[in-house]
């Protein structure tokens, strides 16, 4: 019996792990591949170039790397505080008040949800052409700052994590609602706006139509648009396949080491509905 | 849900603070979402008339249309083409994906299997790469050049499965979006499972159920909610799906510019610069998903937003 639970559901588990892993060490070991090795070489044997690659990826373009891997950052970094903000104040007042229009509101961002980006995007496109802000920084920042699903989590976690009473007390001391919000409620739903900010920090990262569409000048690329353009290129020059595999590895590492350092803040307990207070 | 009982016993009843507090993101609401979504269905009825050469201040000017724009999109063989291409995709994608993410959870939550902290972490970690990144990747694992299955098999004299062929991209792409994300979906059912009372399977094995009965008729009917969930998400993401057959395309001649009806709008606005047509694409695929998603949440009698209101 106990052979029969831990062997092969041990083995099917470890396979899956292994599945997912594969593309990770593949790029690790390709990285160390100059452009002769990479197609010339066993799959998974080592190379000599590791350094000179990423030389290369450093040197191309002045540097122009860095830069997308900088932008980035601050495209998912900012975007995503700014987004955890908003969705925790108007989830907030959305569970802990009761006014007119409140369904209203939530039954829009729900459906806000729904609508594809590209249904999006192209307007979204037009509208910042209008008011001239495509290719910059912002045409990017705004759309990605209120989320939906965000604001819908941040909602389901005031709900549970903020007790009313602790809120009637306050007022009744005198407090005032945005002191109430600012050092009570808040402070409560740390561990939930933590879990938006995750969220929002990947599908931000992860976000390559919005970009793809607003941006001109590669210097404001992301740092995944950036790697997809040289893609393009090694149609004709096989020497950047190189450079993108190095430069995949490198855009990686970052959000690997976040994840796992950050992985146990994830309340995906939210999404299934099975928050406890 | 848990409580979202009216104030207003006792202290001063808050009048105007919650609409301060959700002015900020109504305001950034009807901006980014509202207003762009208006002004597509309204471009959505309009045509450019050219007059004469095209040429020239005023020969070029904005018509209605009706719905005439819907009509052509409707009859247009490529969308159509597309339409179905995604829905073979899907077809591979969901269940094996959700398949993988409901096994791998029900291990989970068996106390004997061993390794479980460091499969969870492995399998959930794809999710934190970005598609783009993991296109890129598995790419170059299908490219017959530098693929290490191709070179297995022909180590082992066995012909090569070439998955950038017309037949195997559908393979391809699924397998980028399964290895995205079945850790994520594995993750959401996992945590529901945790949350059902332990008790259950206790009186369940009294009752002489083995592990697997109690997966099958105790474990997965509960889990019914959150399944739901998860295929709602999936669906929605395999309709989107835009980054992957991008990434793709230029490591193979099999994936055309308009593979799937996202992609179409792409090219119909920024290739052929004609947004009317991809406004009228845009609105009908967003019909669609709403369709599919109030159609799936409706099927289950919202049991997954049951404890809502």
């Amino acid at each position: 019996m106990r052979a029969r639970l831990g062997g092969l559901p041990t083995f099917v588990l470890l396979l899956g792990a292994a599945y997912c892993l594969f593309p990770v060490a593949w790029v690790v070991v390709a990285a160390t591949k100059s452009t002769g090795e990479l197609f010339a070489t066993t799959t998974l044997s080592v190379g000599s170039s590791l350094a000179a690659n990423l030389g290369e990826l450093h040197g191309y373009r002045d540097g122009v790397f860095w830069q997308w891997m900088a932008n980035s950052a601050l495209y998912a970094g900012v975007g995503a505080l700014l987004s955890a903000a908003l969705s925790g104040v108007t989830g907030y007042a959305l569970a802990k008040y009761s006014f007119r229009g409140r369904g209203l509101i939530f039954n829009a961002l729900i459906a806000g949800v729904l609508v594809p980006a590209v249904v999006l995007a192209i307007p979204q496109y037009l509208l910042m052409s209008k008011i001239g802000l495509t290719d910059t920084y912002l045409s990017v920042l705004l759309p990605s700052v209120v989320s939906p699903y965000g604001i819908y989590l941040a909602r389901v976690y005031a709900a549970a994590a903020v007790p009313e009473d602790v809120v009637e007390a306050a007022r009744t001391d005198g407090a005032g609602e945005a002191r109430i919000l600012g050092s009570i409620a808040l402070p409560m739903m740390v561990p939930g706006l933590v879990t938006v900010f995750l969220f929002q920090f990947v599908s931000i990262w992860n976000n390559f139509m919005l970009p793809y569409i607003m941006l001109g000048d590669d210097g404001k690329f992301p740092v995944t648009l950036g790697l997809y353009t040289m893609l393009k290129q090694g149609n004709t020059t096989p020497a950047l396949y190189t450079l993108v595999v190095t430069g995949s590895l490198v855009s990686v590492l970052p959000l690997i080491a976040l994840f796992l350092t950050l992985q146990r803040y994830w309340r995906i307990d939210l999404l299934s509905g099975a928050v406890k207070a | 849900m848990a409580s979202t009982r009216a104030p207003g016993r006792g202290g001063a009843a808050p009048k105007l603070a919650p609409y301060a507090f959700v002015a900020p993101a109504v305001v950034l609401f009807l901006l980014v979402f509202a207003l762009p979504i208006a002004y597509t269905v309204y471009l959505s009825l309009f045509r450019t008339e050219v007059k004469g050469l095209g040429l020239g201040r005023g020969s070029r000017s904005e018509v209605f249309v009706g719905l005439d724009n819907y009509a052509r999109a409707l009859t247009d063989p490529e969308l159509g083409a597309g339409a179905l291409r995604v829905f073979g995709y899907g077809a591979i994608l969901v269940p094996a994906m959700l398949g993988l993410a409901l096994v791998f959870a029900l291990l989970l939550d068996e106390d004997r299997v061993r390794a479980r902290g460091f499969s969870r972490i492995a399998i959930f970690l794809p999710y934190a790469i970005p598609g783009v990144i993991a296109s890129l990747l598995w790419g170059f694992l299908y490219l017959p050049g530098t693929s290490p299955v191709n070179q297995l098999l022909r180590e082992l004299s066995l012909p090569g499965v070439d998955l950038l062929s017309p037949t195997g991209i559908y393979f391809a792409l699924a397998n980028i979006a399964v290895w995205g994300g079945v850790g994520y979906n594995m993750v959401v059912l996992y945590t529901a499972l945790r949350a059902i009372p332990r008790d259950l399977y206790e009186a369940a094995r009294i009752d002489g159920c083995t592990p697997w009965q109690v997966a099958v008729r105790i474990k997965i009917p509960l889990l019914a909610p959150a399944l739901v969930l998860t295929s709602l998400f999936s669906v929605i993401a395999t309709l989107q799906v835009f980054a992957e057959p991008t990434t793709l395309a230029p490591l193979t001649n099999s994936l055309s510019l308009t593979w799937t009806p996202l992609m179409k709008v792409y090219q119909d606005a920024f290739g052929r610069g004609d947004l009317y047509s991809a406004a009228a694409t845009s609105v009908l695929i967003a019909l669609v998903m709403f369709v599919i998603s109030f159609g799936l949440l409706r099927v289950t009698r919202s049991r997954a937003f049951g404890g809502e209101r």
